[in-house]
């Protein structure tokens, strides 16, 4: 039931996936938090992940980047099998961008730094290079002026943006997003989703943790809904939102449309 | 029309036994890498060094029967504890009530009725805090005062200058912080006044007696205080001492209870002037229950650093419960067992100062939980 | 609307003048009351409140004055009163060292991964910080040090430094020939100026290549090899004074004697408790989301540490710890109680008892806190300042 729709898009495209999540579980304390997770990224593919609170949607992302450790199944990133060596977790660090729901900027350095704190220490770039590549981030995210302000001067969707194009200065293959809307008033959810959209149009392989359905009828190629840390149904977005196969997905639908 | 899938929950499955339980922990917390199993060792041989000679000496070994020093000086392999236990009385009420025993009741009573009042004050869900609160503040010391110096219902003085001991420890603290809360609550409101001069008598008051080391306050208590006063007026060496403190620990005080006034909402301050509450309505009734409130932490800080200070008064010649222990521990009888007498003082300060200390961090802890959920 | 006159006394203006005129006499008359009774019970006991004294012969000795020379018989009042101030900042500078470094080993211990350590660390941090500080420097000075150090003949030996009941004695550095050490003096420099001048190239070519290089290394290697050549091709223009046993005591070398020693123990201890814990409190104070945005930028451990990590923490960790610096330097006055000499002890006690001028003494000892303080505050607001600035 849970990985049977996803293939369909894979074989289509005929791409190998990026990342392959194989029977994944967790527990936090005796605490199941994840069970049996089996999913297929694909190049270029964007994913959409909802749910109610609690399902573990937050958890299953963080572990891709192995923010959080799994104790059972494997998640291969681009080939390479998460383990506990660490240069080959902050390799693959340094290919998936994350983006949080709190933008955790760091306060003490200024937008431009925090973009190219990475590429200089991580990728070893030399520092004109960095600054180069980040203004231009920054001007993809139409915040080049704010380059040399402290991200506690910023909007909340300027800083948002500014988590963005922080990530993408590490050229990443995959974005994952955690909920990066839910924290801001709904001015700068606009702003941030546009930028998410232009993101998605240039070809980018995304995760997306969100409730903005608009976002995911758009872009998404697959909506994929959790419930107690299992996936209960994925699909893509039209079939999803119109003929939702599980009792567990109508009633959230239901929910979270007549809001 | 698809038909319904019913979603079917996967059953809860426990943990694969290698991340969870002791055998888990232990790793995880004691031996996850080279370099954690090396602390490990490390720190387990320093414990291993140091922790059970301490015990061996000053429990397994040490000396508790007798009553003078022969035992003890038969067995140097232990702590003398004989000393502290012939000394106790002294050691805790002082010189007087050491030689009047049929007297000792009155410190015992005193601190118990303080022991009883502090017990519901600690306990979360106690009603009418707010009332024992100021019985403690304003009934208690009087109570004190007849209990333990007398004078009063045919109980005999026993003179402030004969004080010494733990009960010497404890109304030097106490006095201070009880006369210290009130000059610091108005010190506090007027380094937030509006009136320059107000503003500017507060701040030099505070960050005068700030500056100073409590030792100076106390030389100049005992040598400057006398020439104050017009001559005839005299106090003795405790009162003095008291005036000292009472003076420091007001600045103290002043600055926990401006913490708390700064971290009130203006709303609080613009709401009550909207209801056309004047200065002191507002703060008497609105700001400052608040304020205080968030403020007791702070201002039981300042307690247990005053409550550590008090021991200085030994050097100025009062026999506080340091001053006793080490006068005691220098006296013949005892002689050589000084360190017994360090370690029970110690013991003393460091079990109050712990409790307070405890007290402040949980009262912190839950403060900051609720200005975060409400 | 109409508009009717408001009684004088209702207006706010002129009550709050009111009260701050009525509250600024009231404390001027009692100032000028104290003053008065303190004037004329000075005359009733015959004292003459003077500065005279100060040019008068101290008739006491000083036993520990590094810095100025004591001479019993020559030295007078005022030459006791800076001694006493030299040798506060000398024990404030040694316990700043001290329970800097020890307060941030124990705070970082405390923030280990591993249990044992850490608990052993919070041991620490609650038994020192809640005892009060003069029964621990009696404790060191009276019940261990004294009690248990042996005599200068016995001395425990670490080196070149050797600790008995006397104190500890160290080596001291003297300058054997001025022309030959001032010049290996300009020798440093002129490295430290080429060690400089490295860094600025390393960085530049840093920021235009982004090539790495070791640059602290190589101007630690620099600098010890040229020093070290220059010193021995110099003939070794800075000697040291070893200290030597004699029939009964040390000679030559220096001395830090036991209460200074005492003093400093257990100043360094106290204080080092709560340095760490505002320690492990700056630390903590980094939330963990920093930290998972600095892993998932995929920056390693030391980066997250030297980069994210540090530098926040250091803002919440430096204010209180100047401020520990502040009561550190207070503290120390509790020297009276072991005879360390510095100003309470030597003026504010004993220069006070020989000369009875207690107003004068009692209050130019409380200036010298008060500088300090007022200096230490001076810090304070432009390190705020500073942080102000760059995060806002
Ligand atoms: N560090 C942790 N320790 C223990 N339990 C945790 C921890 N983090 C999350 N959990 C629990 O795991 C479950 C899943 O959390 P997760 O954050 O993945 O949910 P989510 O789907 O992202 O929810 P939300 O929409 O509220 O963000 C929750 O029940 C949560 O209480
Ligand atoms: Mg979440």
């Amino acid at each position: 039931m849970t990985s049977a729709s996803a293939s369909k898009k894979s074989t289509k495209n005929e791409i190998s996936p990026i990342i392959t999540i194989n029977k994944l579980n967790k527990w936090y304390g005796k605490f199941h938090v994840l069970k049996d997770i089996d999913l297929e990224v694909n190049k270029t593919e964007k994913i959409v992940i909802c749910g109610p609170s609690g399902s573990g949607k937050s958890t299953l992302i963080r572990c891709i980047n192995r923010l959080e450790v799994h104790q059972e199944g494997s998640i291969i990133v681009d080939g390479t099998e998460l383990t506990d060596d660490v240069k080959q977790i902050n390799e693959i660090r340094s290919d998936v961008g994350m983006v949080f729901q709190h933008f955790n900027l760091f306060p003490h350095l200024t937008v431009l730094e925090n973009c190219t704190l990475a590429p200089i220490w991580v990728r070893k770039k030399s520092k004109l290079e960095a600054d180069e590549m980040a203004m231009e981030l920054l001007t993809k995210v139409k915040i080049p002026d704010q380059a040399k302000k402290y991200p506690g001067q910023l909007s909340g969707g300027q800083q948002q943006r500014v988590a963005i194009a922080r990530a993408l200065c590490m050229q990443p293959r995959v974005m994952l997003f955690d909920e990066p809307t839910s924290a801001l008033d709904p001015e700068m959810i606009k702003e941030v989703l546009e930028t998410m959209i232009e993101l998605a149009e240039s070809g980018m392989t995304m995760l997306v943790v969100t409730h903005e359905m608009g976002f995911a009828n758009k872009v998404a190629d697959r909506v994929i809904f959790m419930d107690e840390g299992q996936i209960v149904e994925q699909n893509d977005p039209k079939n999803f939102f119109n003929n939702p196969k599980s009792d567990r997905t109508k009633l959230f639908l239901s929910q979270i449309l007549n809001h | 029309m698809n038909k319904n899938e019913v979603f079917i929950k996967l059953p809860d499955r426990p943990p694969p036994s290698s991340t969870v339980g002791i055998i888990a922990w232990t790793q995880k917390n004691l031996f996850s890498s080279t370099t954690n199993t090396l602390t490990t060792i490390l720190f387990f041989y320093l414990i291993y060094l140091y922790i059970p000679p301490f015990f061996d000496w000053a429990i397994f070994n040490a000396n508790f029967s007798g009553s003078d020093r022969s035992i003890c000086d038969a067995n140097k392999a232990g702590a003398c504890w004989t000393f502290i236990k012939v000394r106790f009385d002294q050691l805790l009420f002082g010189l007087y009530f050491a030689s009047n025993p049929d007297q000792i009741w009155r410190p015992v009573v005193a601190l118990s009725v303080f022991v009883l009042i502090l017990i519901p004050l600690v306990i979360e869900k106690t009603p009418h805090k707010k009332w024992l609160l100021i019985f403690l503040l304003t009934i208690y010391p009087i109570i004190f005062i007849i209990l333990v110096y007398g004078g009063y219902f045919g109980i005999p003085i026993s003179n402030t200058t004969q004080w010494g001991g733990f009960l010497l420890t404890f109304a030097l603290a106490f006095v201070g912080i009880v006369l210290a809360l009130p000059i610091g609550i108005i010190l506090a409101l007027g380094r937030r006044s509006e009136m320059p001069i107000i503003r500017a008598l507060s701040v030099t008051y505070i960050e005068f007696w700030r500056g100073t080391p409590l030792i100076t306050i106390l030389f100049m208590a005992s040598v400057m205080l006398p020439l104050f006063f017009p001559s005839g007026v005299e106090f003795d060496k405790v009162v003095r001492a008291m005036i000292g403190i009472t003076l420091f620990q007001s600045a103290y005080t002043a600055e926990a209870v401006r913490g708390g006034l700064q971290a009130i909402d203006k709303g609080q301050s613009e709401a009550s002037m909207a209801l056309g509450m004047g200065y002191w309505q507002r703060n008497v009734f609105i700001i400052l229950p608040q304020a205080l409130k968030i403020s007791i932490p702070s201002i039981v800080n300042t307690f247990i650093a005053l409550f550590k200070d008090t021991s200085l008064v030994s050097i100025i010649g009062l026999l506080d419960l340091l001053n006793m222990s080490q006068t005691a521990s220098r006296s013949l009888d005892w002689n050589g067992y000084d360190i017994e007498g360090y370690l029970f003082a110690g013991f003393i300060f460091w079990a109050c100062c712990y409790g307070m200390s405890s007290y402040s961090q949980k009262l912190e802890r839950k403060l900051d939980t609720e200005g975060r959920t409400e | 609307m109409s508009k009717t006159k408001i009684p004088f006394y209702r207006n706010p203006k002129i009550r709050s003048l009111f009260v701050q005129f009525f509250v600024l006499s009231l404390v001027s008359f009692l100032i000028l009351s104290i003053y008065q009774t303190t004037v004329s019970n000075l005359i009733e006991r015959g004292i003459q409140t003077s500065t005279s004294f100060f040019d008068d012969v101290a008739p006491f000795k000083i036993g520990f004055s590094p810095f100025l020379d004591f001479d019993l018989g020559k030295t007078t009042y005022i030459e006791v009163f800076y001694i006493g101030i030299l040798n506060t900042i000398l024990i404030a500078i040694l316990g700043i060292i001290a329970s800097t470094i020890l307060g941030f080993i124990v705070g970082i211990v405390r923030l280990s991964p591993n249990w044992l350590a850490s608990k052993c660390a919070l041991v620490y941090i609650e038994v020192f910080r809640n005892v009060p500080l003069l029964l621990q420097i009696m404790f060191w000075n009276f019940a261990v040090f004294l009690a248990t150090l042996p005599p200068p003949k016995k001395s425990i030996e670490f080196g070149f430094l050797y600790l008995n009941s006397r104190g500890l004695h160290t080596p001291i550095p003297y300058v054997e020939d001025e022309l030959r050490f001032n010049f290996w003096i300009f020798i440093l420099l002129m490295t430290v100026v080429g060690c400089i001048f490295l860094s600025k190239w390393a960085k530049k070519s840093f920021e235009h290549t982004g090539v790495k290089r070791p640059v602290f290394f190589y101007n630690f290697l620099i600098f010890t090899i040229l020093a070290t050549l220059s010193y021995l091709a110099l003939g070794g223009p800075l000697e040291f004074d070893i200290p030597v046993l004699g029939k009964f005591n040390f000679k030559g070398g220096g001395q830090l004697p036991l209460p200074l020693f005492s003093l400093w123990f257990a100043l360094t201890i106290y204080t080092s408790a709560f340095i760490a814990e505002n320690v492990r409190a700056g630390i903590s104070s980094v939330s963990t989301g920093q930290l998972e945005a600095a892993n998932s930028i995929g920056l390693n451990r030391t980066q997250t540490i030297n980069m994210i990590v540090i530098p926040q923490a250091m803002r919440v960790i430096i204010p209180p710890t100047i401020s520990q610096f502040l009561n550190l330097t207070k503290n120390s006055s509790l020297a009276v109680a072991v005879g360390y000499e510095e100003i309470v002890a030597v003026w504010a006690g004993i220069s006070l008892n020989q000369t009875g001028q207690a107003v004068i003494i009692i209050a130019m000892t409380i200036i010298v806190y008060e500088c300090m303080s007022l200096f230490t505050s001076f810090i304070l607001n432009m390190y705020n300042r500073k942080v102000q600035i760059t995060e806002r």
